[in-house]
């Protein structure tokens, strides 16, 4: 399968006032055509700053320090600002997870959507207008002629999100970039919002790049996953393989602190906690709570290898054997 | 339906207000030292004439009578008269308010015109050279007295570079005023292609309302950059960007409409330090105003002037936020529609 | 076991050193205020000149090395002048912010107790009063009660009395909230108690940062008001009377007559306002919240 996008080794850092924080460290990964990846890690793992990156939005203090972004051949780290403003909105389109801070309080919704018809496929008025009620309609909002003419603080959060994944596929983006899309929506709400996405996925055949903290998410949307820690992808896998034989000792630890209702078990957590990414260290950022850290894991960075066909994790213990097979 | 709530929860607060406003100028005209009657009557005047005279004025009522009379006296537009000119003061109020309407318009469009501009660039170009100049002359702009400025302005621009006229009012020596239609002469001259009183109009007008315009500039600057900077990082900005939208349209479209709203506001409090400055500009520049009318008749302890302008000012200052207020909530779709 | 990052010893150190050099400019401002007061306090001592000595030989010379702000109509030293008038402005910018400050806390304390009513009348009052253009009002306050120093003072603080009213009612009014969920009072602590101890610290730093900014504003007032004649009797001097003074001799070319007057007042709002600013930047993020 062709990669739509490929991640090589992307870095980004802030500069503070205490130092350099490494926010995001060498990740490299792939979204495959139509397929959704999602790309899971605790919070301050890096998932949005990766996200910001690939549109190439990191501001001051901020800069992306290293890597390829590579779009359909084209590698976004190498492109100017107005080249990237022609792509953003038409081969990638973010959704955010503050759907109702996201839209523009003053504009309607109806013409929010419909300006990008006009901006991104140079449509007439009245034309976009007409794309944009249809468009309203694809993401399941009831009655769309009555709700275009209406503003962003008359819909629910739901219908807030509905309407951004209306006005992020509008231009038919070969990737979508979905940021914590279900945050702050209650569980009903969110599991249709999954739905939808899974479903305009399939339709529009986009790629779609779903990044969460939440596990259950992953394994009921997503085909592959990839799992981030401090900064650092740590394992790319497809869902299954990831829930059934997760490599990574963290992974592990994730995996294993999942409550269970099926069965009686003792909770879990993730023992210790991220380490600061002030100064970092230089090798395996999990060195600090692994339990089967060895010297060099704190000195060097492990790189990705395959433990399994389509399963990759970047770590020393389980390359060298050390740790136990899942 | 839920705009008219709101319009009307507004005015109930408005109410009270005006009329303690009325108090309070009321309170002050009564705690006066000396009699009115007195005044009135002059020097040479029999206590039994003084007498009468406070029978006649009502000064023998108690205070909340004496009240009753100024509101009702204030109603059916009866200022009292002023000592020095002899005239009524609302009469003298009438020839007078244009001058200051003019003044205060015209300072208004010099601080928005510098103002809105000067406090966006500063907020697009956070942090460099542009912000800090910005922002200097605005902390150094707040602290600098309205007639100072003002006065400076005249040492440069009239003493020693000769482009401003001398302070002698609202027209250059032998120029007759346009036909009155709005009161204001620029406008009027305009309406009538009168160009010679067009040009000495504004010429006239060109230090005391970039001086009062100033003034007011750098609060209206700094709410602009603060508003800017926010609205920059909120998430709707940052979707806009996400989706391609060019950057001037982001910031001067969407942003700058958005911050817009809460710069209405501040208007209000802008309006309140025009007035305010507008009195002290008149008196540097000897424009023949409301502010400068009142002020002249301090020195001759003339207080029905005083009262009767700072009940003005206030009255108008209340009914100006009033106005601002439902301006406000029609601009604003989130208080328009529920 | 929490992994917290605490920045070394020299990080610290450069934090402290990047903050002292980004705040020196409200070092200077404090200093300059410093000086003048003490200049103004001892004016006797440190004039060069007494204020109303007149030397007619003397008289409208631009500023050079004998009077180094130049001389009026009289041969007065301008400098002497500026620093004797410097008393009564800053005596009435201080004592305006402070009786401002004490009627304007204690009113709002008595808002913020005992509410209902009582809180309602006063905030129609404030409503009144804040709807006068704060200029406007004080000059009306000083033309009805008398042409004084004293009645400026008093004007002014009157027109400054809301802002602290509202400060201290709606701290007041955060604590009851936070009051009902605090755990103290079920153990058994006495409201008032409670009241103080977490009223002053909190209330305290916007108090200060707004009475150093107000004492700016109280200053301005107070020279607008005397640059119109009200307050300042001759031959009393301050700063907007000097300005006023100053101001007929623009068209004949002496400007340093109407410009150090004021130049005198723009240095002292500006450093007001400069450690106000920096007041408030360095005080808020640090005491909200703190018990």
């Amino acid at each position: 399968m062709t990669a739509v996008l490929e991640v090589r080794d992307v870095s980004v850092r802030f500069a503070t006032d205490f130092g350099e924080v490494d926010a995001v460290d060498g990740a490299s990964f792939e979204v495959r055509e139509g397929e959704i990846l999602g790309l899971v890690g605790e919070s301050g793992s890096g998932k949005s700053v990766t996200a910001t990156a690939i549109l190439r939005l990191i501001r001051k203090p901020g800069r992306l320090a290293g890597g390829s972004i590579v779009l359909g051949g084209r590698d976004l780290a190498r492109l100017d600002e107005e080249e990237l403003q022609k792509i953003r909105g038409t081969e990638i389109a973010m959704i955010s997870q503050t759907p109702r801070t996201a839209l523009n309080p003053l504009i309607t919704v109806g013409q929010q959507v419909a300006r990008l018809f006009t901006l991104h496929a140079g449509l007439p008025r009245a034309e976009a207008r007409r794309r944009a009620i249809e468009m309203l309609a694809m993401v399941g909002i009831p009655e769309p002629e009555r709700r275009a003419r209406q503003y962003a603080h008359q819909f629910s959060g739901g219908m807030c999100q509905r309407v951004m994944i209306a006005m992020a596929l509008a231009a038919s983006p070969r990737l979508l970039i979905a940021d914590e899309p279900t945050t702050g929506l209650d569980v009903s709400t969110a599991a249709r919002i999954l739905d939808l996405l899974r479903e305009l996925g399939a339709r529009t055949g986009a790629s779609i790049l779903l990044i969460t903290h939440d596990l259950g998410v992953v394994a009921t949307t997503c085909q592959r996953v990839a799992v981030m820690h401090a900064g650092q992808v740590v394992e790319v896998a497809p869902v299954r393989s990831l829930f059934r034989h997760p490599a990574h000792p963290y992974t592990r630890a994730l995996v294993r602190s999942i409550p269970r209702v099926d069965r009686a078990s003792v909770m879990e957590p993730v023992p210790g906690s991220v380490p600061s990414l002030l100064n970092a260290p230089a090798g395996c950022r999990y060195a600090g709570r692994c339990p089967w850290v060895e010297d060099r894991c704190r000195r060097e960075k492990p790189a990705m290898t395959a433990v399994a066909p389509e399963h990759f994790v970047a770590c020393f213990a389980v390359e060298d054997g050390r740790a136990p097979a899942v | 339906m839920a705009f008219l709530a709101y319009f009307l929860r507004r005015l109930s607060l408005v109410i009270p207000t005006l009329i303690g406003v009325t108090v309070i100028t009321f309170t002050l005209t009564y705690v006066l030292p000396g009699n009115p009657a007195v005044v009135k009557a002059g020097p040479l005047v029999s206590p039994e004439v003084v007498k009468e005279l406070e029978k006649e004025m009502g000064l023998d009522q108690p205070a909340w009578v004496q009240y009753g009379r100024y509101i009702s006296g204030v109603l059916h537009g009866d200022l009292g008269q002023s000592h020095s000119t002899g005239r009524p003061v609302l009469q003298d109020f009438r020839q007078r308010l244009p001058a200051t309407l003019e003044l205060t318009l015209a300072s208004l469009l010099i601080a928005l015109v510098l103002g809105i501009p000067l406090g966006v660039q500063s907020a697009v170009h956070r942090d460099t050279a542009i912000d800090h100049i910005g922002r200097i002359v605005g902390v150094a702009g707040v602290a600098m007295p309205t007639f100072w400025t003002g006065l400076l302005g005249l040492y440069v621009f009239f003493y020693m570079l000769g482009v401003a006229p001398p302070p002698l009012g609202r027209l250059g020596a032998g120029i007759e005023p346009p036909a009155a239609i709005t009161g204001l002469y620029v406008v009027d001259s305009l309406l009538t292609a009168n160009w010679t009183a067009l040009g000495s109009a504004l010429h006239q007008l060109m230090l005391p309302a970039l001086t009062l315009g100033l003034s007011v500039m750098a609060p209206i600057a700094r709410m602009v950059r603060s508003t800017m900077l926010e609205i920059l990082e909120s998430d709707y900005i940052k979707a806009a960007w996400a989706a391609g939208i060019p950057r001037r349209r982001v910031i001067y479209g969407d942003a700058l409409a958005n911050a817009m709203i809460p710069v209405v506001t501040i208007l209000g409090i802008v309006f309140g330090f025009l007035m305010a400055g507008n009195a002290v500009v008149e008196s540097v520049f000897a424009w023949p105003g409301i502010g400068n009318y009142a002020i002249a008749s301090l020195m001759t302890k003339d207080s029905g002037p005083i009262q009767s302008f700072v009940l003005f000012v206030a009255l108008l200052y209340v009914i100006v936020n009033f106005v601002i207020d439902i301006l406000y909530g029609l601009i604003d779709p989130r208080i328009r529609l529920e | 076991m929490a992994d917290i990052a605490i920045a070394p010893t020299s990080t610290a150190l450069r934090l402290v050193w990047r903050r002292l050099r980004r705040n020196w400019v409200s070092a200077v401002a404090l200093s300059l205020i410093v000086v003048t007061a003490v200049a103004a306090a001892l004016a006797g001592w440190v004039a060069p000149y007494e204020p109303d000595a007149t030397d007619a030989a003397a008289a409208l010379q631009a500023p050079a090395l004998h009077h180094w702000l130049g001389t009026d109509i009289y041969g007065r030293d301008l400098l002497s002048r500026i620093i004797h008038a410097g008393r009564v402005d800053l005596a009435v910018a201080f004592g305006a912010t402070a009786l401002a400050l004490a009627i304007g806390c204690s009113i709002g304390v008595v808002a913020g107790l005992y509410r209902g009513l009582v809180d309602l009348a006063i905030m129609r009052c404030v409503d009144s009063i804040m709807a006068f253009p704060a200029f406007i009002l004080a000059m009306a306050i000083t033309a009805a009660l008398g042409n004084s120093v004293g009645n400026v003072l008093i004007a002014i603080a009157l027109t400054q009395i809301p802002n602290y009213l509202r400060l201290i009612r709606g701290e007041i009014f955060r604590i009851r909230e936070l009051e009902y969920a605090d755990a103290a009072r079920v153990v058994g602590n006495p409201a008032w108690r409670i009241m103080f101890v977490h009223l002053l610290p909190n209330a305290l730093p916007p108090i200060i940062v707004q009475a150093t900014l107000a004492m700016g504003y109280a200053l301005l007032t107070m020279a607008a008001l005397s640059f119109i004649g009200l307050g300042i009797q001759p031959p009393q001097s301050e700063w907007g009377s000097m300005t006023a003074e100053g101001a007929q001799y623009i068209v004949t070319g002496e400007w340093w007559l109407f410009l150090f007057p004021g130049l005198a007042i723009v240095l002292m709002v500006l450093s007001f306002n400069l450690i106000g600013d920096s007041l408030r930047d360095f005080l808020d993020p640090r005491m909200r919240g703190v018990r």
